[in-house]
């Protein structure tokens, strides 16, 4: 069959110099760009994206496993958008590479990962095909009510729901909140998957079911202030639901961590140890949150904060975003992006790596066992560090 | 699977192979005019004994090897024109040796340019090396093999005057070290007083082989960099200011540009002057030795200096990120330019020519110049930009290159990273007998013609 192909953009696809800029930090210490680390081509670096996109929509090239393995090895880090040289047209390179793969999606030639992540989650509300009865399990012990008319929502997310690490982090920032004294509930076995990751790789159908279904659910349960455990939640919140009728206060759990541990409604302990901190992408690069995590850690009496050579807006990606953490389309190999970062968090000496999102943390929690790093560096949520020191 | 491409995945791994049509597609083209051409692989090496054995390989197999730093020559350098394998260089890029004291660096081919900046810096702070105003992918050795240019050029010449020895694999196979790392462990000089070998691999753009280490001379960096700005409107001076400035000899460096657009450089001739220094008073002094060198033309009101504290970062970034930028001038995503190396005299009939050439083929243009070496020539940069979308934009502009390089090629200069019909121009032109020296050169070194074919063919 032959497919009309069409992408929102596509009027700006012949415009990338494919320059390279893209693929680094503003220093250039390193390839920047997860995928083109993985995989070493410059076709699957953003400018390659680029021009093949074009050959593809012009029928040059056409689909194959390949060009789907290219388009959906991206993990929309956003770096390139950042670091790109072309101001008139630089903020739209993600959103051309999500087209090209909701045109794949259209076309029903995507990697068996992204199909079967999709399935999962239209489904069983979640990538884990774990019932929703469970979804709430995470929060026993931890002091959290069920959402009724308290003034926060707390959101875990699929991640935060269902993975080991992720449930950790979960707990932690449940406990924190309500040991703090905030009104604060959960959805738990009403809460569904928020659809970021679904819309980045393209399945905008399921994505704006997804995201109707939530908005419907906030709004009928009253809610009017999110705090959530995920910044791709948070992402999606911010960005996408208020287009789709769904306004609501958003916040990421390390912003009201920080401003409690201002107020001393959390009071630290001294904690005589070196901690080095990640940025998740969809934390740092896409909604410009690099301080709150930060101001928590630094406030930490006698622990000594020390930055990665890659950090805030030139942060290296763990390699789990635009779904790769389901799909795993980057792989594990030594030039896998979570390799390459617990590396360089390893060589600053820290003996914490502190983490702000669940996805992060599954990624980098892995990359520590593949690397042999287990004896030298502690993974850590940033709740997890305040439950060790807080007074 | 084919058996040659089962021989290199048996030497650089399934995930250094590649034959899928999106490789070959996108390795096919550079970002300039010129036509693509499809290779038959892209192959990436990590190891001297990887390329080693593809270039064995290749050799046993007759088929054509061209090596690729990031393919931002624009000249369709290393376009396959006779197919055979890409050599992807840039998964070997390490950063082997820094001799901190005898100032030079010994890196692996593919290293980037940005690499081995945020290296220095952050290792070596008091060194740097010349960084070209190419994208910071771009590699060390396609920069040096295609004799390029950087900040340091009006200082110490061409980048590849700045090479302290070579590790090349020959058309052979063999591994070859070129200079004084060919007798000891120091990287120290690439030729003299030896003969200098160097000579058969920088400039041949990969057909003579395979440049997969090289040692480069570092320099002082200095603690402070600073530039002023002159601007006339009487292109005939420019030849005399520039004569001026170098004989201060203590410049960093000097470009002269003038374009169209945006509408407030229209007209003028801006010479952008570059110094360094380690205290503000050695940036004083030679700030007032520039001013006092060009004092003449202010006084006559034939020129002045311009303030540039609004584009003052964008002139001392390394490399100049805005540079790309004109490529989207007319949102299209291209330009290339030819840069003949010329006597500084011919300035103003190379400022006529790109307006004119400009004019005549309907294309935007910039233009730059660069001094190289003090003054002894300058590369002088005829850039048209175009829309990738429009052919006949490109047609236009391929047709305007090759009239700016038979033009330069009238008035004495040479070709810089000439493409192949430029080279073809070139050899007409050159002396019989050099020619001559040249087929021997090639024909000894490459008798099968495997190296970058297509590229520096010399008929006899």
């Amino acid at each position: 069959m032959t497919y009309i192909r069409h992408i929102e953009h596509e009027n700006i696809v012949h415009r990338c110099f494919r320059c390279g800029y893209c693929k680094f930090p503003s220093d250039y210490s390193d390839f920047n760009c997860p995928s083109y680390k993985a995989f070493g081509w410059d076709t699957f670096s953003p400018g390659g994206r680029m021009w093949l996109t074009r050959a593809w929509l012009s029928g040059e090239i056409e689909t194959s496993a390949r060009f789907a393995e290219i388009m959906f090895s991206c993990v929309a880090c956003d770096n390139c958008k950042d670091q790109c040289v072309f101001p008139r047209f630089k903020d739209f390179l993600p959103d051309i590479f999500q087209e090209t793969r909701a045109e794949l999606v259209g076309e029903g030639r995507i990697p068996p990962g992204v199909r079967d992540y999709f399935k999962a989650v239209a489904i069983s509300g979640n990538p884990y095909k774990l019932p929703q009865s469970e979804r709430g399990d995470w929060a026993r012990g931890t002091g959290l009510k069920p959402f009724t008319n308290q003034k926060h929502l707390f959101y875990a997310g699929c991640v935060g729901s269902y993975d080991e690490v992720g449930k950790r982090m979960a707990q932690s920032v449940g406990k924190m909140l309500v040991d703090a004294g905030l009104s604060v509930g959960i959805l738990g076995s009403e809460e569904t998957c928020d659809g970021n990751d679904v819309r980045v790789l393209g399945e905008m159908g399921l994505f704006a079911e997804l995201a109707q279904a939530n908005i419907e659910k906030f709004k009928a349960k009253g809610v009017k202030e999110i705090i959530t455990l995920d910044p791709h939640a948070l992402n999606t919140f911010k960005k996408d639901y208020p287009a789709l009728g769904g306004v609501f206060q958003v916040r990421h759990y390390s912003e009201v961590l920080a401003e409690l541990v201002k107020k001393k409604k959390i009071k630290l302990k001294a904690y005589p140890v070196k901690i080095t901190y990640h940025d998740p992408c969809y934390l740092g690069r896409h909604q410009s949150i690099y301080q709150a995590p930060r101001e928590i850690l630094k406030a930490i009496p006698k622990a000594e904060f020390v930055e990665m050579h890659r950090s805030g807006p030139d942060a290296f990606c763990c390699g789990g975003g635009g779904g790769n953490f389901f799909t795993d389309i980057l792989g594990t190999a030594e030039d896998s992006a979570a390799r390459v970062r617990v590396r360089e968090a390893a060589e600053t000496g820290a003996r914490i790596l502190a983490v702000a999102c669940p996805n992060c943390a599954k990624m980098l929690s892995d990359a520590v066992k593949m690397e042999n790093l287990e004896d030298r560096l502690e993974l850590l949520g940033i709740a997890e560090i305040l439950e060790r020191v807080r007074k | 699977m084919s058996d040659i491409r089962k021989s290199l995945v048996d030497i650089v791994g399934e995930r250094g192979v590649s034959d899928a049509p999106e490789e070959l597609w996108f390795y096919s083209r550079d970002p300039g005019v010129l036509a693509p051409h499809r290779p038959d692989y892209v192959v990436a090496p990590k190891t001297t004994e990887e390329v080693q054995k593809i270039v064995q390989l290749a050799g046993r197999e007759n088929i054509p090897v061209v090596p690729m730093g990031n393919g931002m020559s624009l000249a369709g350098l290393v376009i396959p024109l006779k197919g055979g394998i890409v050599l992807d260089m840039k998964r070997m890029n390490k950063i082997l040796e820094v001799n901190h004291m005898a100032r030079y660096v010994v890196v692996e081919g593919g290293t980037s340019q940005g690499a081995l900046k945020a290296y220095l810096q952050k290792n070596h702070p008091t060194l740097r090396h010349s960084i070209p105003d190419a994208p910071s992918t771009t590699t060390i050795a396609a920069n040096v093999s295609l004799h390029g240019q950087g900040r340091l050029t009006n200082q110490y010449g061409f980048n590849s005057d700045m090479v302290t020895g070579l590790e090349v694999v020959l058309p052979t196979g063999e591994i070859c070290r070129i200079g004084s790392p060919s007798i000891g462990p120091y990287w120290i000089s690439k030729g003299p007083t030896l003969p200098d070998l160097s000579g058969l691999f920088l400039g041949w753009l990969g057909c003579t082989g395979v440049i997969t280490k090289v040692g480069l001379k570092l320099y002082p960096n200095k603690k402070i960099r600073d530039a002023e700005l002159f601007v006339t409107d009487r292109v005939d001076l420019i030849p005399h200011i520039l004569y001026k400035l170098t004989h201060l000899e203590m410049l960093e460096d000097i470009n002269v540009w003038f374009q169209p657009k945006p509408l407030m450089f229209m007209g003028n001739y801006h010479i952008t002057v570059f110094f360094t220094g380690d205290t503000e008073e050695e940036v004083e002094f030679k700030r007032k030795m520039v001013w006092d060198c060009l004092q003449e033309y202010m006084d006559s009101k034939d020129g002045g200096f311009m303030s540039i504290q609004y584009m003052k970062s964008m002139l001392l970034e390394m490399p100049g990120r805005n540079i790309a930028d004109f490529a989207d001038v007319p949102k299209g995503g291209g330009f290339e330019y030819s840069g003949p190396i010329a006597p500084i005299e011919h300035f103003p009939q190379y400022a006529a020519k790109v307006v004119e050439l400009a004019a005549k083929y309907n294309v935007l243009y910039a233009s730059t110049a660069r001094l190289i070496s003090g003054g002894h020539s300058m590369m002088y940069s005829i850039s048209f930009a175009f829309n990738r979308s429009d052919t006949a934009m490109m047609e236009r502009v391929e047709q305007a290159l090759t009239e700016a390089t038979a033009f330069a090629l009238d008035m004495g200069g040479i070709p810089w990273k000439p493409n192949f019909k430029e080279q073809k121009m070139t050899l007409e032109k050159m002396e019989p007998n050099a020619r001559k020296l040249l087929l021997m050169i090639k024909k000894n070194l490459d008798p099968q013609g495997i190296m970058n074919p297509g590229n520096w063919e010399v008929n006899s």
